[in-house]
């Protein structure tokens, strides 16, 4: 008896202790990858944020401090006006047809069709494809003399041909095209995971209430794809806004400046002239850039995970 | 949120049927045609690749320029090998180990630190790329494959880390506890209860990590200074560069590069497509 009481007594003891050993322990097994992150994200964007705010241009580093001066250069530069209101353009095209598109694509195959399978396949497979694939590719297709006019031509569509990748005004939606090409399917599969996950009773159960089908499309289907809707802007609007590969392989920005994106004139400012301050001030805006459409979302995220 | 596209029983026949094949195939035309670019085009000769009829089949199908790619891309091709390989299997283990801790043994501040991790999967490349070039200059890994690796190492700790951490969310702690009680350590848990739980989720963060890994471009042009150890997607691009009007050998050569992944998604599919909603959906 007397022994017992010593154990029970002794019990919590012991396992605080031990447990205080094993936390110790675990938290030693995450130290590694939190020293890794620490450095190579919060300490290196730190470090280029304090070279946004320096001379530094020639390969040797000069940290004299200037405060705000690339920014505002930068503000005045004709090639960094452009990247802004094309980023803005391409954001809004590529989001808008991807989701249109994989929306669309989405209601097809959750109608259980026969082949169903296969047709979701051929949507998703792009996206495990490199965008320099993509683009080495698409470039093909819209080369002026063996691409996509000649079938336009053949189509009786010769008046949508153009010079594309070359054409100014049109350089732009070509790399949108193979934008919403590769990536799409990436709406695709996220909004048949939604539809796929109402259960079938909710749509019977709004039938036999009288519902028709539009009805119950709009008042029930919809409004619980919402979720869905915003995480699907969030991860491809930030994926738009960071766009790097697509524009170097099809256009490396060019015809001038007409597909220049901030990701890739930071790449050409830095590192091919040298000109590491405005390089690093363009990538300090481009992480704000992302940050605000990013950051909402992982706290909304935690909040949701905690109440659940 | 279930990510899993479980099959419904099938309805009767409906008269909109074939309006929805049409629509299905529409849609299936404009995804796999740079597939029939691609396929068309590389087995056509340099002369039949410049003649007016670049969409026609070819007339005298030949792998030459499948040849030629491979002969220029073989190095590039082997040097991506040697950089995924060790790229994904670290990436894993970390990303495991991190997801056990992060479920498993929550501390004070543990969301805290889950969420300052996670952040390190949205951040643009660029506002870390002149520290890393620095870096790895200073400490000699700069202009090939070894950075890479362990810039691959470093920034695939997010998103496998947030893998894991969701798929040992579900695997019940009354295990973790009952082994704890029998003292196993941490590490000894891990190894016993854990990791031969975890075949499923190492399924879809490899597939990920390697699909990413071959993908990528910004690191592997900014980092492989050295021709002899750029990764294959430099290569390919370099490839379109120097044989401008060599359109069968770009587009063989785009297939070469595309084909591991390929490969990968035709025969794990599935998986692959959980990676991919990973940082979207919880499931």
């Amino acid at each position: 008896m007397a022994t017992a009481q010593r154990v029970l007594a002794e019990r919590p003891r012991r396992g605080r202790s031990a447990l205080f050993g094993e936390r110790a322990g675990s938290v030693l097994l995450l130290v590694p990858s939190a020293v890794l992150v620490g450095i190579f994200v919060y300490a290196f964007i730190g470090y280029t944020g304090f070279v946004s705010l320096t001379a530094w241009r020639g390969i040797v580093p000069d940290y004299t401090f200037v405060g705000l001066e690339q920014y505002r250069q930068l503000l005045e530069l004709e090639r960094f006006q452009a990247d802004l209101s094309n980023t803005v353009r391409f954001t809004a095209l590529f989001l808008t047809a991807s989701i249109v598109l994989g929306f669309g694509a989405a209601l097809l195959l959750d109608q259980r069709l026969r082949g169903t399978i296969l047709f979701q396949n051929v949507f998703l497979f792009p996206l495990a494809i490199s965008f320099v694939v993509t683009g080495t590719v698409w470039r093909w297709v819209f080369n002026p003399n063996y691409g996509i006019n000649l079938l336009l031509e053949r189509a009786g569509l010769g008046f949508l041909k153009s010079d594309w990748l070359t054409n100014v005004d049109t350089a732009l939606y070509a790399v949108v095209i193979a934008a919403v090409w590769q990536m799409s399917g990436f709406c695709m599969a996220m909004f048949l995971a939604g539809l796929r996950s109402i259960p079938e009773e909710l749509r019977e159960a709004a039938q036999v209430d009288g519902a028709t089908w539009l009805q119950t499309f709009r008042h029930i289907i919809l409004p619980l794809l919402n979720p869905i809707l915003l995480a699907a802007v969030i991860i491809l609007g930030h994926i738009s806004l960071k766009i790097f590969d697509l524009v170097f392989v099809m256009t490396f920005g060019g015809p001038g400046f007409a597909t220049d994106m901030p990701g890739l004139h930071m790449f050409i400012a830095t590192f091919r002239q040298n000109l590491y301050a405005r390089g690093a001030a363009i990538a300090t805006v481009l992480l704000l850039m992302v940050a605000v459409l990013i950051v909402p979302y992982l706290i909304w995220q935690q909040r949701e995970e905690r109440r659940a | 949120m279930s990510v899993a596209f479980a099959a419904r029983r099938r309805r009767g026949v409906r008269p909109g049927r074939a309006v929805l094949y049409v629509l299905l195939l529409a849609v299936a035309v404009f995804y796999l045609l740079p597939v029939y670019v691609v396929v068309v085009t590389s087995l056509k000769s340099f002369i039949e690749v410049s003649n007016s009829t670049p969409w026609d089949l070819p007339r005298l199908p030949n792998l030459d320029a499948y040849a030629a790619a491979f002969d220029r891309l073989r190095l590039a091709f082997f040097n991506s090998v040697l950089l995924v390989v060790p790229g994904t299997m670290l990436s894993a283990l970390l990303g495991s180990l991190n997801g056990y801790v992060l479920s498993k043994w929550r501390f004070p501040g543990s969301n805290l630190v889950f969420t300052l991790l996670l952040f390190g999967m949205f951040i643009p490349y660029q506002s870390v790329l002149i520290p890393v070039v620095t870096v790895l200059q200073a400490i000699g890994l700069y202009g090939g494959i070894p950075g890479l690796v362990l810039v691959h190492v470093v920034y695939g700790i997010p998103i496998t880390t947030l893998i894991f951490r969701n798929y040992y969310a579900a695997v019940p702690t009354e295990l973790v506890e009952a082994a704890r009680v029998d003292g196993s350590s941490i590490l000894g848990i891990y190894r016993h209860i854990m990791l031969p739980l975890s075949i499923p989720a190492f399924v879809v963060v490899l597939i990920w990590q390697f699909t990413s890994i071959w993908n990528e471009f910004l690191f592997a042009v900014t980092i492989a200074s050295d021709p002899d150890q750029q990764p294959i997607t430099v290569a390919l691009q370099g490839l379109a560069g120097s044989l401008l009007a060599q359109y069968q050998i770009q587009m063989a050569g785009a297939l070469l590069t595309a084909l591991p992944p390929a490969i990968i998604y035709v025969a794990l599919g599935r998986y692959f497509i959980r990676g991919l909603l990973a940082g979207a959906l919880k499931g």
